[in-house]
């Protein structure tokens, strides 16, 4: 038996070592595909995700980044993975904004042995029961947010909520998810015409359902349609919302209308931690704009992988993942850690939008759900 | 079911019928006249509300931003006409569709490059934000809304008058009934040709401009409208005013109805999510069936020519 | 049909077989597939060519064909792939991944599809005929999104190719065999037709449907026939197309996807046989370079179509055409 001083010594120069070995890892840059979106509607989100990502990788010699426009369509996003995946040979892929595209191209991806880092769709199919090894969801879940706001709605003892969201998968996730923590009883639950620009007939439904807050879930320009012709009707209920409608991007489109407004989120750009601090910081100075939601999961994604990277040679698939899973990064949103199925742990807040300067902006008001993670972990077999 | 909120919801659909008989009163009238079928109608109202947003954020005022659609909608059409579409009237329906497909994506990327990818903004102007009560039955209506309906019928009014007594509207119904003729005549027809492509463009940009105010500003916002445009023409039948807005207070009040009294109805015999799924799937078909209903009774629209 | 149309058609075929043969050769796997791309695109605008150039029928719906042929192919697969009937009662039905049996199912779908289609749109004609076949394919559009057992908006995912037998389709260069020998399939089947008595019959009645009628043809029937045909063609590139992306989602069904088709007819040359195909290769390259060149090559690839449309009369087979009359 070893004298337990030899034994101490042994460990640290073996720690000295592995310290100084990621060098010899180095000789092979990690090839990382990003599939976004970059043209046409929805180019927005997919440009914030790459400049935040871009910002937290910086100049770094041992990745080799190629970035694709898949254009929005499913179908051109598998085209792109194929090609990354057999002539690139990419060992990881990440980048897709929207939920659609992620189902067309992760399942085939992460069972080709290739390492998926989502950094915003959280689809519930890959939550559970499709949850697969080699996926990490860097965002949310996606019903998360809209749970904070179910959960948000109890804490302000509001009991009678009329909720709405597109007829799509997605939109239906978020009803769900809204329903999952909520209390009250609903004065109403519609679904509207996905791409739907004209909510009139909507708002006079909840003028007249007697409600007394309003959730809805209306991505992208369906939003700000939503919250402008909203605050036309002079109806004075509480209006909550996932943080998607009321983010940096989009804000200015919404103008005034979404003053007050409270909204869920992850994330915030007034997060008291050292990691958000320099991130905001750092943003708004190689970009020249205020950062977005999407911006953080996009710089949380690429120090998640800088973290792994660091710790094991993305050539050994169990060691690189084993690294991943330990989410061993400073998070734009402080605590971050993975669940069984790779779906974040982490805190969410409540949002309200306020005006600095002439800007508008989001403050945290409170945090309403701690440590949460993801509905279908459960089912997920791992 | 209150009364007041079957009247609201009649009124919104009318509100969405006026904005779209704009938006294809400019289509068919450039259909009917120079028998162009003009797929970039939706980029025009897309340059109108950019053109707006970008003006009356700059300087303030909405008015100004108005005026601002109009002239770069009637300016984008004119050019567009002029550089493009003028070589086309002769050839097939087909190289007309390949082209405005082509401008469509000009257009969009264009207007993504100077204005970048997030959504401009646009506001109602002060008079008109709010709602305001009405005398019957107790409803709050928005002011804004109400001023498009009657913007839009006085512009149909105009349209009938510009038509109907002028001499631009003698020249415009004799290129609608013969095209030859007009031109053996000895009227100038390419000027003729441009100033009612810019016509109809500066509708659609007005179009644009008075929806960006209570929409989203953003790259792609003429599609989905274009495709309704096209629904509404074919219903009035092609070239006929009248017919346009017929046809688009019929696509207005169905939709909004649809969306509105579908759920409605299935809620009788399923639990509320259901029924709101389905009747809101059923809806957003549902003027698609009308519109192949009428065109399987009337082969040409309500108001259109037998072919 | 001229020879001329005949050994161009042979000429593109020879090089789109080529340059997968090649892409095999250099192992660039992402060639293939986008040779296998120009193979099923090109495919459905041969069978849109069929009603559109030699029918007059401006089918503007085109993707509801293309759509319904990917889903039949989606739905199959994946019931077959998670061992879950199509439906127990009132008999059993099980879903399957043999190309051989989905190919006749999605023919027969898409066929009674553009039969009732066609029977109800060709009352109607011109700009009318255009808007209402837009009408039904946006019907079936907004159906996939709101309907939830197959994904809706998010799309099926079937994860493995369907089989055939002797090949192993998830290598690129068979599936890419597939893919072009149907395309030669269709162009064959195109060809055929054209030259028949039927072909005859359904130009004349393009030209002149008074004087089809006056010889006892009855244009509707020609028409229906064709419009039948076409869809069943475009419906077949469709299942392949699933196959391909080992996916597919209501995007395959919205106008946009019928617009691309549509261009990709009439960027080749409308009624020439190899139209479709080259209209189809040449849309992809432009999008493969101007992308690679520019975030904004949507503005570029417009400016080159506008030029080929105002410089190019009767697409790039017309360019051809005019080439060799000068030379």
């Amino acid at each position: 038996m070893l004298k337990p001083s030899v034994c101490a010594l042994s460990v640290s120069i073996a720690t000295i070592l592995a310290a100084g070995l990621p060098a010899v890892a180095a000789a092979d840059p990690v090839k990382v595909g990003m599939i976004t979106t970059l043209s046409g509607g929805g180019s927005g989100l997919g440009i914030d995700v790459r400049d935040g990502f871009m910002l937290a990788i910086g100049d770094n010699p041992d990745i080799d980044l190629i970035i694709e426009d898949d254009q929005r369509k499913p179908d051109v996003a598998v085209q792109i993975a194929d090609k990354m995946i057999q002539s690139d040979k990419v060992d990881v892929l990440t980048g897709i904004i929207f939920s659609n595209l992620a189902m067309a191209v992760i399942p085939a991806a992460v069972n080709q042995g290739k390492f998926y880092l989502s950094p915003n769709a959280g689809p519930s199919a890959l939550a559970g029961k499709g949850c697969h090894e080699n996926y990490f969801n860097v965002a949310w879940q996606n019903d998360n947010l809209h749970e904070a706001a179910g959960s948000y709605a109890n804490s302000d003892s509001l009991k009678n909520t009329f909720i709405l969201a597109p007829n799509y998968p997605a939109g239906k996730d978020a009803l769900t998810g809204y329903k999952r923590f909520y209390e009250g009883e609903l004065a109403g639950e519609l679904y509207t015409k996905l791409g739907q620009t004209d909510y009139a007939a909507e708002i006079a439904q909840i003028r007249a359902s007697g409600a007394d807050s309003v959730f809805f879930f209306l991505p992208g320009g369906m939003g700000i349609s939503f919250m402008k012709q909203w605050d036309q009707s002079d109806i004075d209920l509480p209006v909550i919302g996932p943080a998607f409608s009321f983010d940096q991007g989009i804000l200015g489109a919404v103008g005034e209308a979404a003053l007050g407004v409270k909204n869920t989120s992850q994330w915030s750009k007034d997060l008291d931690n050292q990691a958000n601090q320099t991130f905001v910081a750092d943003f708004e100075s190689s970009y020249g704009r205020l950062p977005s939601l999407y911006a953080s999961q996009g710089y949380d994604t690429g120090k998640l992988l800088l973290s792994a990277m660091s710790k094991a040679d993305v050539a050994d698939a169990d060691a690189f993942r084993a690294a991943l899973e330990e989410a061993d990064f400073e998070s734009t949103r402080g605590s971050f850690a993975f669940d069984n199925s790779h779906h974040p742990i982490q805190d969410l807040y409540v949002r309200e939008v306020v005006e600095e300067g002439d800007v508008l902006t989001n403050r945290i008001v409170s945090k309403v759900l701690e440590q949460h993670s993801n509905a279908y972990a459960a089912d997920c077999k791992m | 079911m209150s009364a007041s909120l079957f009247i609201e919801q009649l009124l919104n659909g009318l509100q969405f019928g006026v904005m779209l008989f704009l938006m294809s009163a400019g289509l068919t009238l450039v259909f009917g006249v120079m028998g162009l079928i003009n797929l970039a109608h939706g980029s025009l109202y897309m340059v109108g509300a950019f053109a707006a947003a970008a003006v009356a954020g700059w300087s303030g005022s909405f008015w100004l931003g108005l005026a601002a659609s109009l002239m770069a909608a009637a300016l984008a059409g004119a050019l567009v006409e002029i550089v493009v579409l003028r070589r086309l009237y002769r050839r097939d329906h087909l190289d007309q569709v390949l082209a405005t497909f082509a401008l469509i994506l000009m257009f969009s990327e264009g207007t993504r490059w100077l204005f970048g990818a997030f959504p401009l903004y646009l506001d109602v102007p002060e008079v008109l934000s709010g709602s305001m009560h009405l005398p019957v039955l107790d409803i709050v209506y928005s002011r804004y809304r109400l001023a498009i309906i009657v913007c839009g019928f006085v512009i149909a009014l105009g349209l009938y008058l510009l038509i109907a007594k002028t001499r631009l509207g003698i020249r415009i119904r004799a290129g609608q009934s013969d095209r030859q003729m007009i031109a053996a005549l000895g009227v100038d027809i390419s000027t003729l040709y441009t100033v009612v492509f810019a016509l109809g463009a500066a509708l659609a940009g007005l179009a644009g401009a008075l929806v960006g105010a209570i929409q989203s500003v953003e790259v792609g916002m003429g599609e989905p409208v274009l495709i309704l445009a096209f629904v509404v023409i074919v219903i009035g039948g092609i070239g006929s005013i009248k017919g346009a807005l017929i046809g688009a207070i019929i696509v207005g009040l169905t939709d909004t109805m649809g969306r509105f009294l579908l759920p409605v109805f299935f809620r009788q015999f399923m639990d509320n999510a259901a029924a709101s799924s389905v009747g809101s799937a059923l809806a957003s078909m549902l003027i698609y069936i009308v519109m192949a209903t009428i065109l399987i009774v009337r082969p040409s629209g309500l108001f259109g020519k037998a072919s | 049909m001229s020879t001329r149309d005949t050994s161009i058609s042979v000429l593109s075929l020879l090089l789109l077989g080529s340059v997968a043969v090649l892409a095999q050769w250099l192992d660039e796997p992402y060639f293939i597939t986008l040779a296998t791309k120009v193979c099923i695109l090109g495919m459905a605008g041969v069978g849109l060519n069929l009603a559109l150039g030699y029918g007059g029928l401006v089918s503007f719906g085109h993707a509801a064909f293309f759509g319904i042929g990917g889903y039949v192919a989606g739905i199959l697969a994946s019931h077959a792939l998670n061992y879950e009937p199509i439906m127990e009662s009132p008999w059993l039905l099980e879903g399957t991944t043999r190309m051989l049996v989905i190919w006749p199912i999605t023919a027969l779908v898409c066929g009674l599809f553009a039969w009732l289609i066609g029977a109800l749109s060709l009352r109607t004609s011109g700009v009318y005929f255009i808007m209402i076949t837009l009408a039904f394919a946006q019907m079936i559009y907004y159906f996939a999104i709101s309907w939830p057992s197959y994904g809706g908006e998010d799309g099926l995912s079937v994860y493995l190719r369907s089989t055939f037998p002797g090949l192993n389709t998830m290598t690129g260069i068979h599936f890419f065999a597939i893919a072009f020998v149907w395309l030669m399939l269709a162009m064959g089947l195109s060809s055929r037709l054209v030259q028949s008595r039927f072909g005859l019959a359904l130009q004349a009645a393009r030209q002149n449907p008074i004087r089809v009628s006056a010889v006892g043809i009855s244009p509707y029937k020609v028409q229906l026939t064709a419009f039948v045909i076409s869809g069943v063609i475009t419906g077949i590139a469709g299942a392949l197309y699933t196959d391909l992306n080992r996916f597919v989602s209501p995007s395959v069904l919205g106008w946009h996807t019928s617009g691309e088709i549509m261009v990709f007819v009439i960027l080749g040359g409308v009624a020439r046989l190899a139209g479709p195909l080259l209209g189809a290769a040449v849309f992809i390259i432009l999008e493969q370079t101007l992308g690679g060149w520019s975030e904004n090559w949507q503005f570029w690839l417009g400016a080159v179509l506008i030029v080929v449309v105002l410089y190019g009369r009767g697409g790039i087979i017309g360019l051809l055409d005019r080439r060799s009359a000068r030379e």
